[in-house]
């Protein structure tokens, strides 16, 4: 019995994921019976969902391409830094942006692009182009799976 | 393999083949840019353009993850939208 609008091709990128996804989301289902969630715990929860779209992305994609190697290598020192100091709010997900005064329009640009693109720092401008293409793809798919999932929750 | 154009002088302008094509497929991918006409689309905007796109797909994440967290919160162990989960990831 599948969900309403979601075809199943069990080797596409976006099936992976998605069970990937799935898995991550139903072990973090509370144990406990949650009556009251209040606004802290949905905001905890909702980082956490967060990062599990990332992983769960980037381990779809595996060691083949490197923004999700270098995603993945992110992913885990965060996780690494995090156990070590529980109990400090250290984390946030976005750099801060350092914009290089450039007077060309496209090298400015293409910072901007290397510091989106998770290991765009230290690629030239080939491999910047590509990776950027299957990342953005792959981000498309995150999104579109989901939207169906909480889609389908909503009903 | 595409040499490093930046050793040249800084100011030379990206004219490699291989650099137009990427920037082509990259047109494709944005929806903002592939609804216009390709041809007058300049490969600075183009970059930009997908900027933009990856900060508001990075946003949408955001939201949906919100939406996640809250619909978890409502939802029954032994529901039946647990069981085709679990059937969906058993497959």
């Amino acid at each position: 019995m599948t969900p309403k609008g979601v075809s199943l091709n069990p080797n596409s990128r976006k099936t992976k994921f998605a069970r990937r996804f799935l898995c991550a989301l139903s072990q973090m289902r509370n144990p406990r019976p949650v009556s009251s969630s209040n606004d802290e715990e949905v905001r905890k929860r909702s980082h956490k969902i967060k990062i599990a779209a990332y992983l769960s992305m980037a381990r779809t994609v595996g060691s083949r391409r490197a923004w999700s190697r270098a995603l993945l290598f992110k992913l885990r020192t965060r996780a690494r830094r995090h156990n070590m100091m529980i109990g400090r709010r250290s984390l946030c997900l976005k750099k801060k942006r350092v914009i290089k005064n450039d007077p060309q329009g496209e090298l400015s640009q293409t910072n901007k692009l290397r510091h989106l693109v998770p290991g765009g720092k230290t690629m030239d401008m080939c491999s910047l182009l590509e990776e950027t293409a299957h990342f953005v793809t792959c981000l498309a798919t995150q999104v579109k799976v989901m939207q169906t999932i909480a889609d389908h929750f909503d009903k | 393999m595409s040499s490093r154009r930046s050793s040249q002088s800084g100011t030379s302008r990206i004219t490699d083949d291989q650099i137009i094509e990427l920037v082509s497929k990259l047109r494709q991918l944005v929806p903002e840019i592939r609804n216009r006409r390709s041809d007058k689309v300049p490969a600075s905007k183009v970059l930009q353009e997908t900027c933009n796109y990856i900060r508001s797909l990075h946003r949408e994440v955001d939201d949906l993850s919100e939406r996640l967290s809250q619909l978890l919160a409502t939802i029954d162990a032994d529901s039946a939208e647990a069981s085709i989960i679990r059937s969906l990831i058993a497959q």
